[in-house]
């Protein structure tokens, strides 16, 4: 059987609408789509009652079509993995077997992926013991003169929590693995729980979202707020979702900026270093321009966004911003003309297109590698309907490719953000929250939402189950991270380890986004 | 090395004059709540909304001056929820950015008169009021507070002037600067990294989550903030704090505000 049924991004569908395929049908239908140009957004276990039997979730995005095909199917206790056909899915495949204690047999690696308390489809098997984070049988190179190095979970810098596992040939860095799971807060079970209600309608849920991974609040707040909006029948005005477009390209600059100088302190070009840590700051003061808070918080929510923008406050905006893109650009020009800089940045950490494609990575690490692959593009949602976002790609695969790719993007940022400065600027003022009754709103029972949104770091992918009351029964959030995290160890391959610091910036990858 | 001065000419000095002139800061800022008693209506407070609609459950009715509602700061996300259910505009956020304490109890504002940090003990300040080196631990920070606390190492506010500095090991270090509630899975890494920073040494809990929790105060992976670990010696409240706040906080620990 050939699943037909299609969605778009922001849309809702009747669970009972979902095909279900058996497992073997499943693993044809997504390697076929693999094949295809499709890729896994998301594939995750929906809890439910059965002590033997989980139902699963694949939601297959294809891009250029612009389209999203969700299916079901069931797995028992022991299933054979699809990792091995499939290897987009091997983190996934190792989310379900921590998460409902299942087996995936065949799967090349089964190590906890957040290390948090096993869990089982039975609810009557007993408890199985917490792994202590990080202990694991790493991946081990034997050899004479093969080294192990491990680094972290703390780390020398002002930066999150994580382990890696360097299997080493000298300075050559053999293999890479990477432990998480120390940011782990457990926010997943709390989206459904009682943590869930009360307050003004979403009780910590809005809260939770934001400090997702914190440096997207922007993006996965939007994510949260499509699945609510979609499952209660919303639609912003139009005023609102400008001022939305402008926060999520204000967050993309100001991580991409960051992340620029971030690169040029790698490679000790301190000028841009200095520069870029100044310019990171003054987009987040746009940010706070409108509503007070750094990072966004509070600026979107269910319906619209918390705050406005007066004529007065728009013209501040815009001073700043242009103020502001003009040192951008000369910061970003004198770390790209400078030779050194080139020298360092260029066929360091490369990854292959055919390794991007067969991980499913997403966001300015797939574009680096010439994979064409933007939400806002291939699945524009909101105001990216009207204000199109142009893609950027570099075919090199390499850090000087990821770092190209934000330069790209700061650009275009830039000019959606005064695209829709001019829009907004010609709408009449007021007008920033959907008409309607308080939030929350009933949703539609028994539906699947999803929701993507094109965060600085790539896909943010949603999803949402309710029930016959209608409340969210399930939910489900896949950072970025969570596709891209094995891509920066497969450009570690036959790298100096010294290299590691440039590449890991090159990625730039969230811990909490991955860890939730 | 030509075009890299003129840059440098062009994007010219950039640092703060802060502590020297008071900070500029965004007029939406969500700093230190103010609340009117004079607006607060009687009626309103046995029941008063502001405390049910708080997710965090930061409002305590009556406990504030003349029978208003106080608020646990420390708790406090600086959210819109209770300001936006206020009927009379008597609960609100104001500009002040001040908002460090010393001890946990200082953060129950009751409508005036907080308890900002005091310096510390003299010997400890004759220790590292010239010199602070801190080791920076994020056990389940979101990446927010760690980006603002890195925003201080920049050119725009300089640490390094009032020398404090991060570094990279816990060794090297004076104290701990900890972010983020205490995950689980950080627990063990947090209290190995305090014992291996040589005494005397401070703590500071930066943020909503180290001091509280923040969202997820209760949740089963959740410690609830440092305090439930290692002694604190300074609280900066916010949802991350603005980078004035911590900084302002640090001074005044080494007694220099």
């Amino acid at each position: 059987m050939h699943p037909d049924l299609i969605m778009s991004n922001g849309e809702n569908v009747a669970l009972a609408d979902v095909p279900v395929l058996d497992l073997e049908s499943l693993r044809t239908f997504l390697v076929g789509e693999a094949r295809g140009g499709g890729r896994l957004a998301i594939l995750c276990g929906i809890p439910g009652n059965s002590p033997d039997r989980l139902t699963i979730l694949a939601v297959v995005a294809r891009d250029g079509a612009g389209i999203l095909r969700p299916v079901l199917s069931e797995v028992g206790e022991r299933y054979p993995a699809l990792t091995p056909d499939l290897p987009q899915a091997h983190l996934f495949e190792r989310e379900m077997a921590e998460r409902f204690g299942i087996t995936p047999v065949g799967h090349p690696r089964r190590n906890p992926v957040r290390y948090t308390v096993p869990g089982a489809l039975d609810p009557a098997a007993p408890a199985r013991a917490r792994p202590l984070p990080g202990d694991t049988d790493f991946f081990r190179v034997d050899g004479e003169e093969v080294h192990e190095v491990a680094v972290g979970p703390i780390h020398a810098g002002i930066i999150e929590p994580g382990h890696f596992r360097f299997q080493c040939h000298g300075e050559t860095v053999f293999h890479l693995e990477i432990a998480l799971g120390y940011q782990h807060r457990g926010i997943e079970a709390a989206l459904t729980g009682p943590l869930s209600q009360g307050g003004r309608g979403f009780g910590r849920v809005p809260h939770l979202m934001a400090t997702a991974a914190g440096d997207t609040t922007i993006g996965h707040t939007l994510a949260w707020c499509g699945v609510v909006e979609s499952l209660s029948g919303t639609r912003p005005p139009e005023r609102a979702g400008l001022l939305r477009l402008i926060a999520l390209e204000l967050e993309r600059l100001a991580n991409h900026t960051g992340d620029l100088g971030a690169l040029a302190g790698d490679v000790a070009y301190l000028p841009t270093l200095s520069f870029c840590g100044r310019l990171r700051g003054d987009f987040l003061n746009m940010t706070a321009l409108v509503c007070g808070n750094r990072f966004g918080r509070g600026l979107a929510v269910p319906g619209g966004t918390g705050f406005d923008a007066d004529g007065h406050r728009l013209a501040e905006l815009r001073g700043r911003f242009e103020a502001t893109m003009r040192d951008v650009e000369g910061a970003a020009d004198l770390l790209f003309e400078t030779p050194s800089v080139r020298a360092r940045f260029e066929r360091t950490g490369e990854v292959s297109r055919e390794t991007a494609t067969a991980l499913g990575l997403v966001g300015p690490a797939a574009r680096a590698c010439g994979i064409a692959r933007d939400v806002r593009v291939d699945h524009p949602c909101g105001m990216y309907g009207r204000i199109r976002a142009r893609t950027s790609t570099w075919p090199s695969g390499d850090v000087f490719a990821r770092a190209n790719v934000r330069r790209l993007e700061i650009r275009e940022s830039a000019r959606l953000i005064r695209t829709a400065l001019d829009a907004l600027t010609a709408l009449p003022e007021g007008g920033i929250q959907a008409d309607g009754p308080p939030w929350p709103r009933p949703m539609r029972p028994e539906s699947l939402a999803v929701s993507l949104v094109e965060g600085w770091r790539g896909e943010i992918c949603h999803v949402a189950a309710t029930g016959p009351d209608g409340r969210i029964t399930f939910y489900k959030i896949t950072d970025p991270s969570f596709h891209n995290w094995e891509g920066l160890a497969m450009a570690l391959r036959g790298l100096a380890i010294s290299d590691f610091p440039l590449c890991n910036k090159s990625f730039n990858l969230s811990y909490c986004g991955h860890d939730l | 090395m030509l075009r890299a001065v003129l840059e440098r000419l062009r994007q010219k000095r950039r640092t703060v004059p802060f502590p020297a002139e008071p900070p500029s800061l965004p007029d939406r800022l969500r700093g230190l709540p103010v609340i009117d008693a004079a607006k607060c209506p009687a009626d309103c407070r046995h029941n008063p909304p502001c405390a049910a609609a708080c997710p965090m459950g930061a409002i305590l009715p009556g406990l504030g001056t003349a029978g208003t509602p106080a608020i646990d700061l420390g708790k406090c996300l600086f959210c819109t929820d209770c300001t936006a259910v206020c009927p009379s505009g008597a609960l609100t956020f104001g500009r002040d950015h001040r908002l460090a304490v010393r001890r946990r109890e200082h953060l129950l504002f009751r409508g005036e008169g907080l308890k900002l940090a005091e310096a510390l003990e003299k010997r400890t300040r004759r220790l590292f009021g010239r010199s602070l080196k801190l080791r920076q631990v994020s056990a389940g920070g979101c990446n927010a507070c760690e980006a603002d606390l890195n925003v201080l190492t920049t050119i725009v506010f300089d640490l390094g002037r009032f020398g404090i500095e991060f570094v990279a090991s816990p060794r090297h270090a004076d104290g701990i600067m900890v972010t983020g509630p205490v995950t689980e899975n950080m627990r063990v890494a947090l209290l190995k990294c305090y014992e291996a920073t040589p005494e005397p040494r401070i703590v500071i809990a930066s943020g909503s989550c180290a001091v509280s929790g923040g969202p997820f105060a209760g949740m089963p992976e959740s410690h609830d903030g440092v305090d439930a670990l290692v002694p604190v010696d300074l609280y900066i409240p916010g949802c991350p704090p603005h980078p004035i706040t911590a900084l302002d906080g640090m001074l005044r620990l080494l007694g220099r505000i």
